[in-house]
């Protein structure tokens, strides 16, 4: 009896550390797209900077031996692929849109050519955080004390965003321009910075979201591993009303039911697995449908110029 | 209006506090500003008076740093100053209330006021300071509210704090009473004299001559870019005023032959109830009203208190659920879509010119045979369209109602708000309507622009139409109406005489007296003490 309670337990444990580390990637990706968000650009080319972040992550952490580099190199290579969005949409007023998803499909294309020769080579592990004692505390133990690095780095990162947007004067710019850029503009601030510099921060997220997938999650680089997970990010800002905490939420959400819908698959419940792998997409689609239908919520926190370009007139 | 403040009030003796001399701005090759001289004092209300496009705000975006001049020089307590950007002006002591408020909807008041002011970090202490400046000018105001949540006299309230956090010399106020009710444009005034009691200068810039005539030292007129007189309004006529700012005397208006009483009723609306379409619309309740052939029934009321439902019930741009609630010249049309109801002999002008009465994008031509294609012209034959007869009904409509424009049929987009409302109101009463609604028919629209629509809006209800207006703006529905109701919260009151109300009486019912509101008492009480 005691015996089956601790296999449940271990078993329960496991569930809730892959859900954790399922959400991480989605939480970087969508933290960064909710500040280029809030500033008023749509960048729908999270895919592809988490893509090109993914492969140079990991192409720069097998080539030095170093995974710190790694991570660098991902943040570094999220941010320039976000500079190209950042020119062409914000500076020469292209459709946001568009350039968008160009940049998702330049990212895909891209990784898949620098990562044509690490396809293959094994990854470089990244130790697990262990503060002994309390890791191994029964369940909560690993899942609050036993993460790597990088669950904690989201978290802290999510916090400190929610800080910056709604306690610092630089957030309340951010807020300003993506609410009314012609005001804020009239006000003497500038709207191209603002955003430019929102983008930017949209792309090292979700460099390092990328990251995250090609040296913790599944430390390997394999063509198109981001499976998506850029397109839900988008989704999950929407989901979570442009609030950092509820992207945490929604991230954990994500998170299960895509690890949920794996445990479906191993018991063998007579649902075809194809169903059952669309299922965190499925929810993306229901999840915006509800939230669509709160429109007072939406309403206060929906960044009013979204996806509106901004020219100054001289 | 002409209450308290109706002293003689004298220009203070003393040095310029801001001197323009010789501004010139060119566009291009346009010629916004021309040798532009202005000085205003300390402690003196300036007004800057001009028609659209006279260059007023031109002008004023040069005081206030977000254009440069192309030439001239502005100097500053005597001192010649450039005056880079807005956060430039604002150092040197000029604050700016914008005419379409530069408000963040979606921020608190705190949070708004914190973004123009660099130096305050703590927002605490600032929200503190809000409370205490905002009593002591008589702008009460909540920090904590969101912008989105307040009426358009509250948010002209957070501006207007906002510049008087900065201790400015100098306050510009572009066009400030054009969004107020007569109570809360009585009160803007107070807080205006509170001002230049302690020797801060304004420049008032405004269109509206009796309002300027009632609290300005001195005016400054512009015509076409350049200063075409300097007076004391308050010597002045108001028609002196408007043919110096036209360049020629200001067409009077005529009505008088009297509406025709006992004629048939032409629009006619019964217990219309909707509920609102989304939650921030406004639910119609129980409206009933009765429009006769020959008379203008203007509709007056706050933005935002269901103008916009009505008007879309009213031309079938939401359906009502019994047919009987809209009758068209006898012709139950509750039910009926935009289309069959101009064939009825309906017509209507919504609010926004722009996409919602014509598509920039399209030639008049096109944007006539938007609205016209079913309405007996010919302009359809078996579903082809009559490009020739479109160019000659648009060149009509261009010709009786002075549209003036830079080609032959040109992009609507391109011609000016004032132009283009003439081509849009022109467009519906060219073809003689037996029923016109007209939403804010001259929003936006300079002194000359507006008495041709107001004059052709006459006309139409003498010929024998029933006219509808629906009004912000107080002076035109005393000026055209034969009848007012007041629109407040969804409900509408019974139609009066205008002869019979005082502007302060509708001034009151604007603001929701006769609901039985406790908020409405309090608005009521407040505006007495005023």
């Amino acid at each position: 009896m005691r015996q089956r309670f601790g296999d449940v337990m271990t078993m329960l444990e496991g569930i809730l550390l892959t859900i954790v580390t399922a959400a991480t990637p989605l939480l970087f990706a969508a933290i960064g797209e909710l500040v280029a968000e809030r500033s008023g650009v749509l960048n729908l080319g999270v895919e592809g900077m988490m893509a090109v972040g993914a492969v140079c992550g990991f192409a720069a952490a097998s080539t030095t031996g170093n995974p710190l580099i790694g991570v660098l190199a991902a943040i570094i290579a999220g941010m320039l692929a976000a500079s190209l969005f950042g020119i062409v949409a914000l500076f020469f007023v292209a459709n946001q849109n568009a350039t968008g998803v160009a940049l998702t499909l330049f990212g895909l294309g891209l990784s898949g050519l620098i990562g044509d020769s690490f396809v293959g080579t094994p990854g470089i592990p990244i130790p697990k955080v262990d503060i002994p004692v309390f890791s191994d505390l029964p369940v909560v133990g690993r899942l609050i004390f036993g993460e790597d690095p990088f669950v904690y780095a989201a978290v802290v990162l999510a916090i400190a965003t929610w800080w910056f947007l709604f306690k610092t004067r630089g957030g309340l710019i951010v807020r300003a321009v993506g609410d009314n850029a012609a005001s804020a503009h009239a006000l003497g601030f500038s709207v191209l910075r603002t955003r430019f510099l929102a983008v930017l921060f949209g792309g090292a997220c979700a460099g390092l979201g990328g990251a995250y997938l090609s040296l913790v999650y599944t430390p390997q680089w394999t063509q198109a591993m981001t499976a998506g997970r850029g397109w839900i990010a988008l989704a999950l800002v929407v989901f979570a009303s442009w609030l950092p905490g509820r992207l945490v939420a929604g991230a954990l959400l994500f998170g299960a039911v895509s690890i949920l819908q794996l445990h479906a698959q191993a018991i063998g419940i007579g649902i075809p697995s194809q169903f059952l792998s669309m299922l965190p997409y499925i929810v993306t689609v229901i999840a915006l449908v509800v939230i669509s239908r709160n429109r007072a919520l939406l309403s206060v926190n929906t960044p009013a110029c979204l996806g509106r370009p901004f020219v100054a007139d001289t | 209006m002409e209450t308290k403040s109706a002293g003689r009030r004298t220009r203070p003796e003393s040095g310029a506090l801001i001197q323009a001399i010789g501004i010139s701005k060119l566009f291009g090759s346009f010629k916004a500003n021309d040798a532009v001289d202005l000085t205003i004092r300390p402690g003196e209300i300036h007004a800057l008076l001009g028609e659209n496009g006279a260059g007023k705000s031109t002008l004023v975006k040069i005081l206030y740093g977000s254009l440069q001049p192309s030439a001239g020089e502005i100097r500053w307590k005597g001192q010649s100053v450039r005056i880079p950007s807005p956060s430039a002006a604002r150092k040197l002591g000029i604050g700016m209330v914008f005419q379409h408020f530069s408000l963040f909807d979606a921020l608190t008041v705190t949070e708004n006021i914190a973004l123009a002011l660099a130096d305050r970090s703590n927002r605490a202490a600032l929200a503190r300071e809000i409370e205490k400046v905002s009593l002591e000018y008589g702008l009460p105001l909540n920090p904590s509210s969101r912008i989105v949540d307040l009426s358009v006299g509250e948010r002209q309230r957070v501006e207007i704090v906002r510049c008087l956090l900065q201790n400015p010399e100098l306050l510009i106020m572009d066009e400030p009473t054009s969004v107020l009710t007569p109570q809360e444009a009585d009160d803007l005034f107070q807080t205006l004299d509170r001002l230049t009691a302690r020797g801060c200068a304004v420049l008032y810039i405004s269109h509206r001559l009796e309002e300027v005539k009632q609290i300005c030292h001195h005016a400054t007129i512009l015509r076409l870019g350049k200063v075409v007189a300097e007076c004391d309004p308050q010597q002045e006529t108001a028609s002196k005023l408007a043919s110096l700012m036209v360049g020629a005397d200001v067409h009077v208006l005529s009505a008088d032959t009297p509406p025709p009483t006992s004629a048939k009723t032409r629009l006619s609306v019964r217990n219309l109830s909707l509920p609102e379409p989304h939650p921030f619309a406004v639910a119609l309740h129980d409206i009933s009203l009765d429009i006769q052939a020959g008379e203008i029934v203007g509709i007056a009321g706050i933005a935002g208190n269901g103008q916009g439902e009505f008007f879309d019930a009213l031309s079938g741009e939401r359906p009502a659920i019994r047919p009987e609630t809209v009758t068209i010249d006898g012709k139950p049309a509750g039910k009926l879509g935009v289309t069959a109801r101009r064939r009825l002999g309906a017509a209507f002008v919504p609010e926004e010119r722009i996409g919602h009465g014509a598509v920039p994008r399209l030639r008049l031509s096109d944007n006539v045979l938007l609205t016209r294609h079913a309405t007996g012209d010919q302009l359809l034959r078996v579903g082809v369209i009559d490009f020739s007869g479109m160019k000659t009904l648009a060149d009509r409509i261009g010709r009786s109602f002075d549209v003036r424009k830079s080609a032959v049929d040109p992009e609507a987009g391109s011609l000016s708000g004032g132009n283009l409302q003439k081509f849009i109101v022109g467009r519906e009463i060219d073809r003689q309507p037996s029923v016109l609604v007209v939403s804010q028919p001259t929003w936006g629209v300079d002194a000359g622009a507006a008495a041709v629509i107001r004059q052709a809006l006459i006309d139409l209800a003498r010929s024998g139409s029933a006219v509808l207006i629906i009004s912000q703006d107080l002076d035109e529905i005393f000026e055209i109406a034969d009848r007012v109701a007041v629109i407040s919260r969804g409900y509408l009151s019974e139609p009066v005489p205008a002869r019979s109300l005082s502007r302060e009486q509708i001034g009151l019912m604007m603001a929701g007296l006769g609901e039985g509101k406790s908020m409405a008492q309090k608005e009521t009480a407040h505006a007495h003490r005023a």
